[in-house]
């Protein structure tokens, strides 16, 4: 038998196809060569140990080298503990500001408020940074402010400690926390919150009731995303925890670039991507969402 | 199908002329330290020549990350310290040796020439010829710490708050000098090093209380000084000369123990592209004329014979002040650091930053 010569073939499929290959191409390409292909790279030069100047073999001592010393492990809980303060801070600021806007600002209140949130970001992060810490230097205009209102004597430092290291992450982070949860009020249908009004329901209840159970995938995925942006963060506590910010980023950072020690730099880079990862999992859990139902929407 | 192949056409053409055009114009891709290569200079160096010189500005650990990341390439003359180029080379292979023949040899000052041939020498090859030199001390503002004499006085109860240090080797190995100890002896003998640079890093923890931030790059160490947040910090002498142009009260001091000396070198990349390009550029900066220039824009002493008689009063002056022959003499040079002692290092000073 001959082969089947005349299988209909369908122009317009092969046309489909080919607009989904040129579509899916910059994902893909963007995926391998930016993601995929780096981290495998990272993980392979985190698997070898130094046995000489260019001499490797392939074993696990740079991640020995991480729990063997207690010093890089606080570095990392520390991170960790204030990420997750941060992120709650946030959520607290923004919550407010978020049903503000979403449920009570009208026409161009509501707009301009938006804006007001969105304003800072035209700035780079440094430049921002650097606005904080030209106001509470020592030589500052806080300080200055302080003394010439006769508060204080002499001049204060307020940089280099945990809490303007927190104001400055919360600072950063707020609009991540505000576009999702505006996004998850705004679908909240204003009826419900009068029903539970009239079934006797008081501000609380349902805040707790209805409101909160309904912005919870915009609170997750807002959660997620300041998590990871403060964790991730380098530019913040590096410059305003000054000598004792100790964030986990700059250890990785003083690995690679002033010890040009890469193979316990990525050892540090995988240990913290597991670390973020196992936490945003629990947090999924424990709130009962899922990834689709939350960044997905 | 004929508008795509003129697409097609135009595109290749365009191609061809971007890959065409640097051909024209030769450049020079050069990795060195800020003021090291002063716009001035540059223009000269492209009206003698034609090259044009792109400036990267690093220092001596950023320089050996980004060789290493390309195994050498990107750049055809890169200028680290001379203690920093055997230990890099031995473990990354990111140089490639000098052509001496191909240096004017007179136009340096033969010791140090010598001497960074020495320092830099790996299986009997050249791989770095002198340019800069310059200590590591202290700056002070001798009108609010008059006291501060080596780098432990730094750690005074009453300077609480008002020192800074760059938290890198320089400020341990200065500390290791204050207690009487000599790392410098020690480099070939791993154990007791470890044990020296043990104890300088609880020195530098217990001093931790004193500084107010780390500095990390000579701006940010400026401002604090200038703004008189502080009143001492470890640093190089340039910045003093810098702050003693400005406040005759502030200048560099060598610590008692002596200053801790570098010497900044040119040295080529492994995958360097063009190595005519970075000898005519030592040429032409080594020329006295030129080199005093340099020297003015850096606040650091070339190796150009000739340079010094050609530099501004006012920097002689702040120089004559804070090194009088018998500190020059005590200075104690950086010798080539052996492979593996910085990372011996990196986790003393991880736990100082820690602390």
């Amino acid at each position: 038998m001959s082969a089947p010569a005349s299988i209909p073939v369908d122009p317009r499929r092969d046309g489909r196809r080919l607009a989904l290959l040129l579509v899916a191409t910059p994902f893909v390409l963007w995926i391998l060569l930016i993601v995929v292909i780096p981290h495998v790279d990272l993980l392979l030069i985190s698997l070898h140990e130094k046995v000489a100047p260019r001499v490797f073999k392939t074993g696990i001592r740079n991640y020995v080298e991480f729990f063997g010393e207690p010093v890089y492990v606080q570095a990392l809980v520390r991170t960790v503990a204030m990420s997750l303060l941060a992120t709650a801070l946030t959520l607290v600021i923004a919550f407010p500001v978020a049903y503000y806007i979403a449920k009570l600002a009208r026409g161009r209140a509501r707009t301009a408020l938006f804006m007001a949130c969105l304003l800072p970001f035209w700035v780079s992060e440094l430049v921002r940074v650097f606005g904080w810490m030209m106001i509470l230097r020592e030589t500052g205009l806080l300080s200055n402010l302080l003394i010439w209102a006769g508060i204080t004597a002499g001049p204060v430092e307020f940089l280099y400690n945990d809490v303007v290291v927190m104001i400055g992450l919360v600072y950063t982070s707020l609009l991540f926390m505000v576009v999702p949860l505006i996004s998850a009020l705004d679908s909240l249908d204003d009826s419900l919150i009068e029903a539970g009004y009239d079934l006797g329901g008081n501000a609380v209840s349902i805040l707790r009731e209805v409101v909160v159970p309904h912005a919870m995938p915009g609170i997750v995925a807002g959660s997620i995303v300041v998590f990871m942006l403060t964790l991730g963060n380098y530019l913040t506590p590096t410059l305003l925890g000054g000598k004792s910010s100790q964030w986990f980023t700059a250890q990785i950072y003083t690995q690679f670039i002033t010890r040009f020690n890469w193979e316990v730099g990525s050892a540090f880079g995988f240990v913290l991507l597991a670390t973020s990862s196992l936490i945003v999992w629990i947090g999924l859990r424990l709130t009962g969402q899922s990834l689709s139902s939350t960044l997905g929407r | 199908m004929k508008s795509f192949q003129r697409l097609l056409a135009a595109t290749a053409g365009l191609a061809l002329l971007a890959i065409a055009h640097p051909a024209e114009a030769e450049t020079l891709r050069l990795l060195t330290w800020g003021d090291y290569a002063p716009e001035a200079v540059i223009k000269k160096f492209k009206a003698e020549t034609g090259i044009d010189v792109e400036v990267t500005i690093s220092n001596n650990e950023d320089m050996i990350s980004k060789l290493r990341a390309t195994g050498g390439a990107g750049f055809d003359l890169a200028q680290p310290s001379q203690d920093r180029i055997t230990g890099p080379q031995t473990e990354f292979g990111i140089y490639k040796p000098m052509d001496l023949s191909k240096i004017k040899a007179e136009l340096f000052i033969p010791e140090l020439l010598e001497a960074a041939k020495k320092n830099t020498a790996v299986d009997g090859k050249v791989y770095g010829v002198a340019h800069l030199w310059g200590t590591s001390g202290m700056v002070v503002d001798r009108a609010k710490a008059p006291d501060i004499k080596t780098f432990a006085d730094l750690c005074k109860p009453e300077y609480k708050g008002k020192v800074s240090m760059r938290l890198k080797r320089t400020a341990l190995l200065g500390m290791a000098f204050a207690a009487g100890d000599d790392p410098f002896a020690a480099y070939s003998d791993k154990a007791k090093y470890q044990a020296i640079i043990e104890k300088a890093g609880q020195k530098l923890a217990d001093c931790k209380p004193n500084v107010k931030a780390y500095w990390t790059g000579s701006d940010q160490l400026l401002g604090m000084i200038r703004s008189g947040e502080i009143v001492a910090s470890e640093a190089w002498d340039s910045t003093g000369f810098k702050l003693n142009g400005e406040n005759a009260s502030i200048n560099f001091v060598a610590p008692s123990t002596g200053a801790l000396g570098w010497i900044d070198t040119f040295a080529l990349p492994a995958k360097g592209k063009n190595d005519e390009a970075a000898y005519k550029w030592i040429n032409f900066v080594m020329k006295p004329e030129i080199a005093a220039q340099i020297v003015e824009s850096s606040g650091s002493f070339s190796a150009s014979k000739g340079s010094d008689a050609l530099v501004s009063e006012k920097l002689r002056k702040s120089f004559q002040e804070a090194f009088p022959a018998s500190v020059i003499a005590n200075i104690k040079w950086f010798p080539a650091i052996p492979a593996g002692l910085e990372e011996m290092e990196g986790k003393i000073l991880d736990r100082v930053s820690a602390k």
